[in-house]
């Protein structure tokens, strides 16, 4: 009887990972197929890995879209880390408000929160009688939808801080500017790596808001796979998400092969 | 270390989401005649007529299908994986956030492949003698996108809520006699009730926005809220309007939640982690 629940279970979660993993499958045998259809394989190459590189739509739209996390993934953390740290001060109404004005773009719909940036954006283009959507409205979109995570990464490490090591550091004399680099940073370093790492998948993977906010000429990965969806997807498109998952799964393998015996340990 | 570390922060938000808020509702709130801008209700009487209120329940409906869906298939997969123990566990729970790092634009247009006319599973039917079904471009390969999209969703914060649960109140229920369906019904669900509220959230709340998976999979036909604004903004123009609708949106959603939140009156923290 047990026997037969365990081999329901394994069915059963078969089957979701089936599901999950079933069109990246296809997406994966796509980038190989020799053909440029959908409809049918026609043998295996490696043409489209070739290819791709030599792609200039393609390359630039992947030079935006690393730009655009990284810039923005670097900002957010800077600007949410010090605003966990002066929201982890504050009074508790003080924090409240503050808690409550973090969650708007989290809870916000995408697509309000794109449309909404795009009219601030050109509301202030008329005003000032200059400017036009572009990279640089791209990058505030993605740093504003991404200070929120990374505050709120940093949010728990600061709690669980205990406030008489900076105190003590204080008394023993360091300034708060090396009491801070010596006593708090390294204690909150690992939220900020989180929030910061959670920033650059977010922003790599946005596309309703940087489909409002960005300008002509300035695509992201998303934005030209969007396009490219009417009149069908090049299979370079496949070969190159081939290529970002299979980093991406080593590099999270890594990871979470470090953190395993770190929090064994704990 | 003081307060005043966070007014780059609040004064950034303040800028680029509330700003940006308030802008949307003056252009809910006004129309422009005879060359002057005026206050007017106008853009709201409009989004409450038939034609958009159809669009708002089919929205509405397919989200919540959706998210019916996504509760029924997750929480028994959220349930196994809270009772594998080690290295098998972290293994699956790997596995199961590992489609999210791939292009979601991407994840959902390969499904085309697999539904279309000449796609695999058709393929697979005229193989075995079968007639081909016309799968894609339909309402419930729409549903079937939003499923594939927030499924993980669903069952993450089921699973953490499953497995915060003190194993020694089951071991108690046991003791004093309790049935499997006892347990389960009377001490394991409601517990994991905080866990479920979180999943519908994250499901429904980007399920009834989504403009993405209705314009790939469901051709376009059948416009929900989200192609309804997208399209204000960028093909017709129309932003007083278009700011209308995404007004209406936000209150339906504020409702929804407070609904939802009903059922679970724990005080939360707020935020995701």
């Amino acid at each position: 009887m047990k026997r037969l629940a365990d081999i329901c279970s394994k069915f059963y979660l078969g089957l979701i990972f089936l599901f999950l993993y079933a069109p990246i499958g296809v997406l994966v045998a796509l980038s190989f197929n020799e053909s440029r259809s959908r409809a049918h394989w026609s043998g295996f190459s490696l043409r489209w890995y070739a290819e791709l590189f030599k792609d200039p739509e393609i390359m630039k739209a992947l030079y935006y879209t690393l730009l655009v996390a990284a810039l923005s993934a670097f900002l957010a953390s800077v600007i949410g880390t010090l605003g966990a740290i002066g929201i982890d001060r504050m009074t508790k109404t003080q924090k409240k408000i503050a808690m409550n004005i973090t969650n708007i773009p989290v809870m916000n719909p995408d697509i309000v929160t794109g449309v909404s940036m795009m009219i601030l954006f050109v509301f202030a283009f008329s005003l000032f009688n200059a400017g036009s959507l572009g990279f640089g409205t791209l990058l505030l979109s993605h740093v504003t939808f991404n200070a929120p995570y990374a505050a709120l990464a940093v949010l728990p490490k600061l709690r669980s801080l205990d406030s008489r090591m900076y105190e003590a550091a204080l008394d023993l004399g360091a300034t708060p500017r090396s009491a801070f680099f010596k006593v708090i940073f390294p204690e909150i370093a690992p939220g900020i790596i989180s929030g910061a790492l959670l920033s650059f998948t977010l922003s790599v993977d946005d596309f309703v808001i940087s489909f409002f906010t960005t300008g002509a000429g300035v695509n992201t990965l998303s934005i030209l796979i969007y396009s490219m969806a009417r009149r069908g997807i090049n299979p370079k498109i496949n070969a190159l998400s081939a290529i970002m998952f299979l980093v991406v799964i080593v590099m999270l393998y890594i990871v979470d092969k470090r953190q395993r015996p770190k929090t064994e340990k704990l | 270390m003081k307060r005043s570390a966070a007014y780059p922060y609040l004064a950034w938000l303040a800028v680029f989401t509330i700003i940006p808020l308030i802008l949307v509702l003056y252009y809910a709130f006004t129309s422009v005649s005879d060359g002057a801008v005026k206050f007017s209700p106008d853009n709201f009487v409009r989004a409450f007529e038939p034609m958009y209120l159809i669009v708002m329940w089919r929205s509405f409906v397919l989200a919540l299908a959706a998210t019916a869906i996504c509760f029924l298939i997750g929480y028994p997969a959220a349930y196994i994986l809270a009772r594998k123990v080690g290295e098998k566990k972290s293994t699956l729970l790997f596995l199961l956030l590992v489609p999210m790092w791939m292009n979601f634009l991407l994840r959902t247009y390969s499904w085309l492949t697999i539904l279309e006319r000449n796609g695999i599973i058709n393929n697979a039917l005229f193989a075995l003698g079968l007639p081909k079904m016309d799968l894609l471009y339909t309402r419930e390969a729409v549903v079937l996108g939003m499923v594939y999209n927030f499924l993980s969703f669903m069952i993450l914060p089921i699973y953490t809520a499953l497995s915060k649960i003190d194993a020694s109140l089951i071991e108690a229920a046991q003791d004093l006699g309790a049935g499997k369906m006892n347990v389960f019904f009377r001490v394991i669900f409601p517990l994991s009730l905080p866990g479920v509220v979180s999943g519908v959230t994250m499901v429904f709340l980007p399920a009834i926005t989504t403009f993405v998976i209705p314009n790939l999979l469901g051709g376009g036909k059948d416009a929900l809220i989200g192609s309804l604004i997208e399209q204000q903004f960028l093909r017709v123009g129309d932003w007083r309007f278009g700011s209308a609708v995404s007004v209406v949106i936000m209150g339906l959603i504020v409702i929804a939640m407070s609904l939802f939140y009903a059922v679970d009156s724990d005080e939360g923290e707020g935020g995701l982690f």
